[in-house]
């Protein structure tokens, strides 16, 4: 079989993920609130279904994340939600609590799943329990390294699904970590401020260089890595062991920057899938990234290259 | 912290339960296992040298784990190992071979968070029990029902669920439900933080957590700090989790095991923390309708803790004043002196091992399992050929000190900083 690997990317809105389509993803993933977290924007389910349209009617696929730790008073909404999903058509549902791999099991039989369990989704033989249980696809964590990368997709039957681009979740807390320390200070007025603040980030004194993200929402407080991964260069590398799913994370990011940064990964897929063994990456690809990128966020190979210890 | 007199009861209704919660305790090394379990643990959890979350703690070898294992086995309790990391490829390998050591070293139970490490171990260590991990950051009933049916006997459930989600998680599943009721926190959802990774490269999820969480930090707000020079800086670090005045809840709730945390804590925290728990749940069980919180309970975890207290999620989510964002201070002023190893009835002077320094003068305390406790200065004390000291200078160091009452091998000597 032909070797054409999917380019995924988040949609904050109808538009951007019109125009990320255009720009050459094949699937784009959206969710709303009460069952993901961390997403680019809010998709209710009739934007959905009007999204499942959408993307199908130009040859994409379209996934529903349900990534959240599901707690007791959800658990009774996942049918409904899981059943509306799939009627609808969409082409998979990514998850990390058992309790929707239950559900959609239960609910939704047929359905695709995509084991997505953030950080804690690090080896090939847990990716393989989870395809015995009925998952489709191994999201790996973003803490791996290409080594590993490599290593899990040859022991692998079930898809992969790297991702390639854009920031990485680094904490998430139940807590109201902004709004506490807000209280904390809350004689001052500049803290008042605080609440319901974008663009909140935090630095640590011995790294000025490195600002983290970090932004409230009902299911508590999330931090975001300082760097953003670019794996475009190294693309080759991925492609050689032909990982199943590249994906553009664009979160807090401009729809702009994600059109960039999908059309930079198209061209490279598509001139490495022309003729891979002549394939070299060309340097100015990289040029309208950097052009977009915000100077206080570096451009990083994130975990790809870098030895861990423990 | 105060005592009440009058209880009501948070869950109506329900009968008073007939068996006793099993009380766990952390052991970081073989001397601390035989600490906890003599101050009153059911059982006790421990690392091995592989696979478990606290690479920087002691660790037992398969000898070290029989050897714990035996000294358990006379006071009717169980050794668990934690074996709960998230396993990368590499660490797979020699993973089979791992459990079935555990299992003949007499290991009644694994800590697993990795499903592959949950199913090997099934597999190739069946009279072994797997008890899932709270790094699974379970919160609901149904992912309850769910390990139940992938044949886990009971499961740890995430540090954020309150009493009313644990209630309605055990109104749904028959299973037994681990709790953690005391000691040091993740701010984040356990597992669910690599700040260590991006911070220094080290993998919290494999035990390289270096609680970058505690660290401080600057909030920046359009590009500028909200937090101005001398005012307290950001941070996720909590108090810890201490649940001593809410023991008929959490029996009354149908917690099975009530977990404290703190592999890598002293032999006094360790005995102290557990010596006030084991008194509280037997005082429960002696006499339900008059049970009341005593004082003692709580002055013994007090003069054990490391940091501020408070009660996690099972009240309310925390907030505000659930954190520590002022400079940390020891609650209570006491720390581990010696540890007794003889008495000489004839003489009154005990035989102790001197753990850090004190002085002839010095206020101390003797404190034993099941609330034996006594107070004293420093009067006569020698080293084992009889000359007099004025001071306990030596770790390790035996001596022989006066006691006003008679202590027992394994009691804690415990001085007040002055």
């Amino acid at each position: 079989m032909s070797y054409n690997p999917e380019l995924l990317a988040t949609a904050a809105h109808m538009d951007e993920l019109e125009k990320l389509i255009d720009a050459g993803v094949t699937a784009i993933v959206v969710g709303e609130a009460k069952f993901a977290s961390r997403l680019a924007g809010q998709f209710d389910l009739d934007m959905i279904k009007q999204a499942t349209e959408l993307a199908h009617s130009k040859k994409a696929k379209l996934y529903v994340s349900m990534n959240n730790l599901i707690d007791n008073a959800t658990v009774d909404e996942l049918p409904q939600y899981i059943q509306s999903i799939q009627s609808f058509g969409v082409d998979a549902i990514v998850y990390g609590d058992p309790a929707v791999l239950m559900a959609v099991k239960e609910h939704a039989p047929g359905m695709k799943l995509h084991w997505n369990a953030e950080m804690t989704s690090t080896n090939y033989a847990t990716a393989e329990y989870w395809a015995r249980r009925g998952a489709t696809r191994f999201v790996m964590a973003r803490e791996l390294n290409m080594e590993q990368i490599v290593d899990t997709k040859q022991k692998s039957a079930i898809e992969i699904q790297v991702q390639v681009h854009g920031m990485t979740a680094i904490y998430h807390s139940k807590r109201s970590l902004v709004q506490s320390y807000a209280e904390h200070h809350q004689q001052r007025d500049r803290y008042a401020q605080l609440q319901q603040a974008a663009g909140l980030y935090l630095m640590e004194n011995d790294r000025p260089d490195e600002r983290f993200p970090i932004f409230e929402d009902e299911y508590g407080t999330h931090i975001m890595s300082s760097d953003d991964i670019c794996m475009l260069e190294n693309m080759h590398e991925l492609l050689d062991a032909r990982v199943d799913s590249f994906k553009v994370e664009g979160i807090l990011k401009s729809v702009e920057y994600n059109v960039t940064a999908v059309k930079a990964y198209r061209a490279v897929i598509d001139a490495y899938l022309a003729d891979p063994d002549n394939y070299e990456f060309d340097e100015s690809q990289l040029e309208p990234i950097r052009e977009l990128q915000d100077p206080g966020r570096e451009l990083s190979f994130g975990f790809f290259f870098k030895e861990q210890v423990y | 912290m105060s005592t009440t007199t009058k209880r009501v009861p948070r869950f109506n209704g329900k009968r008073n339960r007939l068996a006793r919660p099993e009380l766990l305790a952390p052991a970081g090394n073989l001397e601390k296992l035989k600490f906890a379990v003599h101050y009153g643990a059911d059982a006790v959890y421990i690392g091995g040298q592989q696979y478990g979350l606290r690479s920087n703690a002691d660790n037992f070898s398969f000898e070290e784990m029989r050897e714990g294992v035996e000294f358990a086995k006379k006071y009717g309790a169980k050794v668990f190992v934690a074996t709960n990391i998230y396993a990368h490829n590499e660490d797979l390998e020699g993973i089979e071979q791992y459990l079935k050591n555990l299992q003949e070293a007499g290991i009644a139970a694994i800590i697993a968070a990795d499903p592959i490490i949950i199913e090997t171990a099934q597999r190739v260590a069946p009279n072994m029990e797997v008890h899932l991990s709270t790094q699974q950051s379970v919160l609901n009933w149904k992912t309850v029902q769910f390990w139940k049916e992938e044949g886990l006997p009971r499961v740890v459930l995430a540090r954020e669920t309150s009493f009313e989600e644990i209630q309605e998680i055990k109104n749904h599943v028959d299973i037994e439900i681990e709790a953690f009721i005391h000691g040091a926190m993740c701010s984040s959802f356990s597992g669910r933080c690599v700040l260590s990774n991006h911070f220094t490269d080290r993998d919290s999820n494999r035990g390289g957590c270096c609680q970058s969480c505690r660290w401080k930090y600057d909030l920046f707000l359009e590009g500028a700090p909200v937090n101005e020079e001398g005012e307290d800086p950001f941070t996720m670090g909590s108090k810890d989790l201490c649940m001593i005045e809410h023991i008929p809840d959490l029996i009354e709730v149908g917690i099975d095991s009530f977990k404290i945390e703190g592999r890598m804590k002293s032999i006094h925290y360790v005995a102290s923390v557990v010596n006030a728990y084991r008194q509280a749940i037997d005082a429960y069980f002696d006499d339900p309708e008059h049970y009341e919180l005593k004082q003692e309970w709580l002055d013994e975890i007090n003069k054990a803790a490391n940091r501020p207290l408070n009660t996690g999620f099972f009240l309310d989510v925390p907030g505000t004043e659930d954190h520590i964002y002022t400079a940390e201070e020891k609650p209570a002023p006491y720390d581990f002196a010696a540890v007794v190893h003889d008495y000489d009835e004839s003489t009154q002077f005990a035989t102790i091992e001197q753990r850090s320094h004190f002085t002839v003068g010095q206020e101390i305390e003797f404190v034993g399992p099941g609330g034996r406790f006594f107070k004293q200065t420093v009067s006569e004390l020698t080293d084992l050929e009889g000359n007099k000291l004025d001071v306990a200078r030596h770790p390790l160091q035996k001596l022989r000190i006066r006691t006003l009452k008679p202590v027992q091998p394994m009691d804690i000597m415990r001085k007040k900083i002055k």
